[in-house]
């Protein structure tokens, strides 16, 4: 018996290739396709006056220039606003190609086609772009100055503006119940930009059929059905005459479920202009400048409280830097107010946040999402609340936990799907518990001493998390059997690394009774499923891990049903079992699902031997019913789709031991343990992949990285050189453990996973920074030169 | 031999790649990486920086890791070029291949190529590596996916697969 494989380790079946130098992600595609490359500008904020190409006509292999005065129709106009909200009343996005002001260094200004992107590069570095200068607006608090406007009709600089209220049970407001509690405090919490920063850019190839008047487009994204609408749309083709595919892609985080980023309408509009394929692979440069960040708030934060440590009033304001536009509407500051009340009960809660132009590239999600942030206001107010009652820092969190017995549990807020903010299932004093046991809590003030002792400088935090997964609206799963007993499965989103089709294969293996040999899994190709959403919030599992099961569910139904005539038994009574339908207990009475999957096909032709069996002459069938009997279809196959009432919660906790070197600020993490919930686990070595992976972009986000603009909105680090990414050496050993309360609201009883690690990491190496060194950390990332300037500043102020 | 064509003289050269022979006619700008990626067709070596910090486009040069995007082809003209296509012996998946899969080494992939090829390198010129010297191996080589523990993981496997199998 080998076909029960949900939840075990099973090996990846995404390596064989991948190993072998036999993964095909997107610049591997089109060998002989031009190539595209793009004059881009090198201003935060200026007006084009004029371009003048002349110089580069000569450049030999030019094939085509394009700038915004050549572009047709709905090509020519703005970009679409993926995401639109009430609250975002001045949503702006850019062109495909600039049209008279550049509002951030890298926007697309020229595109160049040519034989290869060496040339297509000399050819951009011949065209000359008259700009005039205009003022750049750099900085979230001196855009909300607004002495400066990045678009000339946004007043003050803001896209959106946003109040949730939820009074306390009692109809007090948040601000009211500050008033009136015990305790109060105030203060200032800050993130500065990140990025995902996947290996692999993005990149977009194109090939025109003009005589068949298709389109086939792949690109490296986290939808391809949506690219799909937005291609056909924009370049006013039929639907069906347009396939989009996401081959293996290197990596996304965020940064690819934007779209149609311009280069995705660009370069099929020339490949089918031109009748050439033409390819674009980003390179490092543009994807730092012309891609999108994510992370950047100001929070301001009021916190009311009893002795106890109980929330009884909190109240945060947020200024979020979106950037020069806003394709992805306000997700990020969405997420950040609503899932910053975490695991807690808090008794009154007022968010606010407004949503600032800047300057700088486009904010967008990135792995997280909004929720680093938000987690990292709540954790240090936690802190903050425990440090001023002298309470320990997880007494005070379990004071405000939610308990296992009150779920369904309703925050009273509209999360980022549109739905109600209702957590479905958790057990976070368990969690908490299991995290203390496992890096020593209680034992850890003895081992603080004893550091001490010897002169060193240790500190210990921790961090909780809720994360709402498995967005809506749906996804769907295909699943057909055919003849010679193999099983295809397919689903709509697409896969950047995840693992999606060993644990989609799991899950179909599972269900059918079938070898995981023999099912094949695809994933974000039109070809094959054309209704889907995308890969993000966590979701794959859930939602097309749901619809592949549910359509796997119709397809042994009927293959029971089919086999069950066939053996002249109830089809209540049989199973399968290795890929072999049989009665329950008589292993003899039996027929392998190949030969089921041919006689759900009634034929005329036999094409070979097996398929005889199916033809009109071959057997017994019963004269008054039709071959396909009403409401039935031919075929072994069967499609679902899973569309949840709403989001799924999962939730973990973080601790971490830090040492800081007393002279050089140097930060060391001597221990990182995880506990994690996100439900039933399908593959719990690939969640524990995610999890490492998730961590080790946290660590990033709280040590390393961090996009620095200077006053004239240069990136100035916009390298892997400057732009610091943690290597293996950064990175501590993660100790995981895993916690499983099941989603009661899917039928598999799970949770995203994708995006946990990276969620309380900022807040939790705060936290034991602060430990260590007695010094509040209201920012981050920390660098040892901030940690040695913070120091100074306590000195300095201790002796003042 | 060299030969001009429009405003960019052209050059062949002759590359051992994999073991095979390859004769290929390049400009000298044409970075080594480009040359096995486009002229080549190898295109399992990856480009992820252009700018030597990243490892993805690690290949072995006459045995040794370079990055091949900081690498101009011309410039190892007669010289042998391992890449991860190579790194299979007759077809058998070589134990650093199978521990990084057997692991859960990689998860997108995309950097893949450059940690197999440093990590052979590391694991022929020193078969009992520590754990410290097993991090300074792999501390050349961005991946953005596995957070490494699964990487320095597979490479501590492989160098048992490889003590087995050297018996």
């Amino acid at each position: 018996m080998t076909t029960k494989l949900f939840g075990e380790p099973v090996q990846r079946r995404e390596d064989a290739r991948l190993i072998t130098g036999q993964g095909r992600f997107l610049d591997d595609l089109g060998a002989n396709a031009l190539a595209a490359a793009f004059v881009r500008s090198p201003h935060a904020h200026a007006r084009i006056r004029d371009v003048d190409v002349s110089a580069a006509l000569d450049v030999e292999g030019l094939v085509a220039i394009y700038t915004w005065e050549d572009l047709p129709g709905l090509i020519a106009e703005p970009l679409p606003l993926l995401i639109p909200h009430p609250a975002l009343t001045h949503g702006r996005t850019g062109h495909v190609l600039a049209r008279d002001v550049v509002r951030h260094v890298g926007e697309p200004v020229v595109m160049v086609v040519a034989a290869d992107r060496y040339v297509a590069e000399d050819a951009c570095a011949l065209i000359e772009v008259d700009y005039e200068l205009l003022k750049p607006v750099v900085g979230v608090e001196e855009a909300a100055e607004a002495v400066n406007l990045v678009h000339a009709d946004v007043p003050g600089n803001i896209g959106a503006h946003l109040v949730q209220e939820v009074p306390s049970a009692a109809g007090t407001s948040a601000r009211e119940a500050i008033e009136a509690a015990p305790h109060t405090l105030a203060f200032r919490l800050d993130i500065e930009r990140s990025a995902s920063m996947p290996l692999e850019g993005r990149g977009v190839y194109a090939r025109w059929d003009a005589d068949d008047e298709s389109l086939r487009v792949y690109t490296s994204t986290q939808t391809s059905t949506s690219v799909r609408m937005a291609v056909a749309a924009k370049l006013g083709l039929p639907l069906p005459k347009v396939e989009v595919i996401a081959p293996d892609v290197g990596g996304g985080f965020g940064v690819k479920i934007v779209h149609p980023w311009p280069e995705e309408i660009l370069v099929p509009w020339a490949a089918r202009l031109l009748g050439r394929e033409v390819k674009w692979a980003e390179d490092r440069r543009e994807h730092f400048i012309s891609s999108a960040h994510e992370r950047a708030q100001v929070h301001h934060v009021r916190v009311g409280f009893d002795e106890d440590g109980h929330v009884l009033g909190l109240d945060v304001n947020i200024l979020h830097d979106h950037g020069a536009y806003t394709p992805y509407g306000i997700i990020v500051p969405i997420i950040t107010s609503t899932q910053l009340v975490g695991p807690y009960k808090i008794g009154a809660y007022r968010v606010e946040f407004t949503s600032i132009y800047t300057n700088t590239v486009q904010v967008t999600p990135y792995r997280g999402a909004g929720r680093p942030q938000a987690v990292f206001c709540m954790e240090r107010t936690m802190d903050r609340i425990a440090a001023h009652l002298g309470l320990d820092r997880t007494e005070v969190r379990a004071a405000n936990f939610i308990q296992p017995g009150e779920f369904p549990y309703d925050q009273g807020m509209t999360f980022q799907d549109g739905r109600p903010l209702i957590y479905d299932s958790g057990d976070y004093p368990e969690s908490l518990r299991m995290l203390k046991e496992l890096i020593g809590w209680d034992s850890f003030p003895a081992m603080k001493a004893e550091a001490a002792a010897e002169g060193r400088t240790i500190g210990i935090g921790v961090g909780c998390y809720v994360e709402g997964t498995g967005v809506g609206p749906y996804e769907g799963g295909h699943v057909q059997i055919t003849s010679d007993g193999r099983v295809h499965v397919s689903t709509g989103l697409t896969s950047q690394g995840q693992g999606h089709e060993t644990v989609f294969a799991q899950i179909a293996a599972t269900e059918l009774g079938v070898p995981i040999e023999k099912v094949s899994v695809v994933t974000g190709d039109t070809r094959r499923f054309g209704y889907a959403v995308g890969t993000f919030a966590s979701r794959a599992a859930v939602m097309s891990g749901n619809a592949i099961a549910l359509a796997c569910r119709k397809v042994r139904d009927k293959a029971l049903k089919v086999a069950a005539d066939a053996l002249e038994a109830d089809p209540r009574d049989l199973e399968i079992t290795d890929g072999v339908v049989h009665v329950a207990g008589t292993p003899s009475a039996s027929i392998p699902l190949a030969t089921v999957a041919v006689l759900s096909n009634p034929l005329r032709y036999a094409f070979d031997q097996e398929a005889q069996r199916a033809t009109q002459f071959a057997g017994p069938s019963s004269d008054d019913r039709p071959p396909v009997e009403d409401g039935e279809e031919p075929g072994m196959e069967g499609r679902d789709y899973y569309s949840p009432v709403r989001s799924t919660f999962a939730s973990g906790m973080h601790a971490a031991i830090v040492e800081t070197d007393p002279l050089t600020a140097e930060i060391k993490i001597l221990r990182y343990v995880v506990v994690h919930d996100c439900g039933k686990l399908i593959n719990p070595m690939i969640v524990e992949g995610q999890i490492h992976g998730g961590v080790g972009q946290g660590v990033g986000g709280a040590l390393y990285e961090k996009m620095v603009y200077d006053e004239h909105g240069q990136l100035l680090n916009a390298s892997f050189m400057d732009f610091l990414m943690p290597y293996a050496t950064e990175v501590p050993r993660i100790e995981t453990a895993h916690l499983e309360t099941p989603s009661p609201l899917n039928p598999l009883g799970v949770k995203g996973a994708g995006e946990a690690g990276v969620i309380p990491v900022s807040a939790v190496i705060a936290a034991a920074i602060e430990d260590a060194e007695g010094i509040t950390i209201d920012r981050m990332p920390i660098s040892p030169s901030d940690l040695y300037s913070l120091r100074a500043d306590t000195r300095l102020r201790k002796t003042q | 031999m060299s030969e001009t064509t429009g405003a960019h003289r052209t050059h062949a050269i002759t590359l051992t790649v994999n073991g095979v022979l390859r004769e290929v006619t390049v400009p000298a700008r044409r970075l080594l990486s480009d040359c096995l990626r486009h002229d080549l067709g190898l295109t399992g070596t990856h480009v992820g920086c252009e700018h030597g910090v990243c490892g993805a486009c690690t290949v072995l040069l006459d045995g040794e890791p370079v990055r091949s995007c900081l690498t101009f082809a011309v410039t190892v003209d007669g010289h042998e070029i391992t890449t991860v296509e190579g790194l299979a012996e007759e077809g058998a998946l070589s134990p650093v291949q199978r521990a990084f899969s057997e692991c859960h080494g990689l998860q997108c992939g995309f950097c893949t190529p450059g940690f197999l090829c440093t990590v052979t390198a590391f694991l022929r010129d020193n078969r009992t590596p520590t754990e410290e010297e097993v991090l300074e191996a792999v501390s050349g080589n961005l991946c953005r996916c596995t957070g490494y523990q699964n990487i320095i993981k597979a490479v501590h496997r492989a160098a048992e697969i490889q003590a087995e199998e050297s018996g």
